[in-house]
């Protein structure tokens, strides 16, 4: 079937988890998976990685929404993770301050670069409810203001992607120069997650249960949103632009709706990852880990459902055990899979499976004529 | 004759050049009205115009509603719908799918982010009407070139469209498939207008309520077929020639 989205080939299992009884086997699988096999045979170190892992899964899971769905190259997530990262990183450090030095006390970074007085735009970010909301709703926000300015200038395609990317480049160079923001070296040493003392192997385990709930419950909305009558929508969108607008649909508010949700599951994710990893710097928000993302999503099938979430564990795999022993080629080796896929397998490993089908065997004509 | 569309003094620009240069036209409810002309007269940029697409000077008013300067999908959603000249269906979506969101602009957000558990009973009529109810689960991208354009008009029938602008909707088709559109046309233009751009003059002889002639950007004759087909300066730019060459690629 030629006409089938990449990612999207049907597949007797694709078919069944297609159906209601597919989605809960999947969904509790995947629990079983996470919540319990997980856990059992990885050290309380692997666990660890695997939490910072997840949280890329998140933002994976969005990016398949945004790109594979809406044909929206992302390529500047690091943009809203980033958002969702230090701002969780700023209500931590907030929090150790007042817990060790009293309500006065400014966090310690700020103390070894001689900031005494609190910037005010700090101050709130010791309430927990400002901070989670603020998480939830400042990325979003600015990401639908973004999107409603590029997308009904008609922003699109290579445009959008070169302009996304400037703007993880700017949004990295900005946090280099915020003193008040740790700078070059971010924020870290964080030793409470809203009360809970960071050391304890019991509450980081707590991190990584937390890392998987959240990604579930956003591979469960990305779910909702392709099966809806939007997620159509967003493809046809993808695919005629035009035409769509000639139906009597505002375009570019159909892209807005997916382009923030991609925001906001991003935000979460970095909001999840500070209290797992510990630090967040202009680094890991910039322009390559932007690219790491999408590179994840590619790899994996950007159309497709679960592919991001498998492209993303295996890409931030790879680099995790091959940057270690050879750090300089592995940026390379990132570059030569990036193309390898996009040229040899634009559906990425989701469309594999069908791929190797069709080359071994032919359909039984009972599955031709299906 | 109460029209329901009417042009006045178009005109669509391109970096100096005039590609419609003071149009006017009016649609009927009821009407099959044919706009012909060879080729780069201006009948797809006129249409464009219309619909939002071509920015130009003039006036466009339906239903005493002044259109120039909105913006394409407002149009859209004043029951002004358009086909183009290469057939543009959404081809990873099913004919099923195509049609249900053709009726859905003014869908609630809340209605959209809920799966679609039945076909609206518009697009299942609809389906029987262009003939494609037992194609609605196919991909619209694997669909007969003809399909696809009744296909199309299908879509701007379920969206409630009352004027209907079909650039070169028998493009490619058999004879017999001609035949079934042209009469699809008629049906529906009992209660909405219906504007057609064509090449072909049998299609148009046999199906024309009303026929207007462009030619370099202006309009050159309108009235009946008969009328039309009288006027020689129609037959000398145009039916004269085109006839000719059309007889000659059929012998
Ligand atoms: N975007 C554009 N920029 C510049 N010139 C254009 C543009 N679109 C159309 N034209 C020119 O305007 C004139 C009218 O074109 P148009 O497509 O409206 O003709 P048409 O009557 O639809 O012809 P056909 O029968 O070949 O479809 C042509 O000379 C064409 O080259
Ligand atoms: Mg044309």
């Amino acid at each position: 079937m030629s006409t089938r989205l990449p990612g999207s080939e049907r597949t007797p299992m694709t078919r069944f988890l297609d159906t209601r009884l597919g989605t809960w086997t999947g969904f509790a699988a995947a629990a079983l998976v996470l919540f319990g096999l997980a856990p059992l045979v990885l050290s309380g170190f692997r666990l660890g990685l695997l939490a910072q892992f997840l949280c890329y899964a998140i933002v994976a899971v969005g990016i398949g929404l945004a790109w594979g769905r809406g044909g929206m190259l992302t390529l500047g997530q690091g943009v809203f993770f980033g958002m969702g990262a230090y701002l969780m990183a700023m209500h931590l450090k907030m929090a150790d301050a007042r817990f060790e030095g009293g309500p006065g006390a400014v966090p310690d970074f700020m103390e070894l670069a001689g900031i005494r007085e609190l910037p005010a735009y700090w101050a709130p970010f010791a309430s927990p409810v400002f901070t989670v909301a603020a998480i939830l709703v400042l990325p979003t926000a600015f990401a639908v203001l973004l999107g409603l300015a590029v997308f009904k200038r008609r922003v699109k395609g290579a445009y959008f992607a070169i302009l996304s990317q400037a703007l993880a480049g700017a949004f990295a160079i900005l946090l280099i120069g915020q003193q008040s923001l740790g700078g070059f070296n971010g924020l870290s040493r964080f030793r409470y997650f809203f009360g809970f003392t960071l050391a304890d192997p019991a509450n980081q385990r707590m991190l990584y249960f937390i890392a998987a709930a959240v990604l579930l419950a956003v591979v469960a909305v990305s779910l909702q949103l392709r099966r809806s009558r939007y997620g159509e929508l967003l493809v046809a969108v993808r695919d005629a632009e035009e035409r769509v607008r000639f139906l009597g649909y505002d375009a570019a508010n159909v892209k807005v709706v997916a382009y923030a949700a991609a925001a906001l599951f991003a935000a979460v994710a970095g909001a999840v990852f500070v209290p797992i990893v510990g630090i967040i710097s202009p680094a890991s928000i910039g322009i390559v880990p932007s690219i790491m993302f999408l590179l994840g999503v590619a790899i994996g099938g950007r159309a497709s459902l679960v592919g991001p979430v498998v492209g993303a564990l295996v890409v931030a795999w790879a680099q995790t055990a091959l940057s270690e022993q050879f750090p300089s080629a592995w940026t390379y080796a990132q570059g030569l899979l990036f193309i390898l896929v996009i040229a040899l397998l634009p559906g990425g490993l989701a469309s594999a499976a069908a791929l190797t089908k069709r080359f071994r065997t032919k359909p039984t004509p009972v599955e031709a004529a299906a | 004759m109460s029209a329901v569309l009417t042009c006045k003094n178009i005109e669509v620009s391109f970096d100096g050049f005039k590609a419609v240069d003071g149009v006017d036209l009016e649609l009927a409810r009821g009407e099959v009205h044919f706009l012909i002309g060879p080729n780069g007269a201006g009948k797809t940029t006129l249409v464009d115009a219309v619909t939002g697409l071509a920015p130009y000077a003039g006036s466009v008013v339906k239903d005493g509603e002044e259109l120039r300067g909105k913006k394409v999908h407002h149009i859209a959603r004043k029951g002004i719908g358009r086909t183009f000249q290469t057939a543009a269906v959404f081809e990873h979506l099913t004919v099923a799918q195509n049609l249900d969101i053709a009726a859905g602009a003014g869908r609630s957000a809340l209605s959209l982010l809920r799966r679609r558990r039945r076909l609206p009973a518009v697009v299942v009529d609809t389906m029987d009407r262009i003939g494609l109810r037992d194609a609605a689960d196919t991909p619209a991208g694997t669909l007969a070139h003809g399909q696809k354009q009744w296909l199309e008009i299908g879509m701007l029938l379920v969206g409630d469209a009352d004027v209907l602008l079909l650039d070169e909707p028998i493009a490619g088709m058999g004879h017999d498939e001609r035949d079934t559109t042209g009469r699809l046309l008629h049906d529906i233009a009992a209660d909405r207008a219906v504007a057609v751009v064509e090449h072909d003059m049998d299609f148009m002889r046999a199906f024309a309520d009303r026929v207007t002639v462009l030619h370099a950007g202006a309009v050159l004759a309108s009235g009946s077929v008969d009328e039309v087909a009288a006027d020689p300066r129609v037959q000398e730019v145009y039916l004269g020639t085109a006839k000719e060459a059309a007889d000659a690629a059929r012998a």
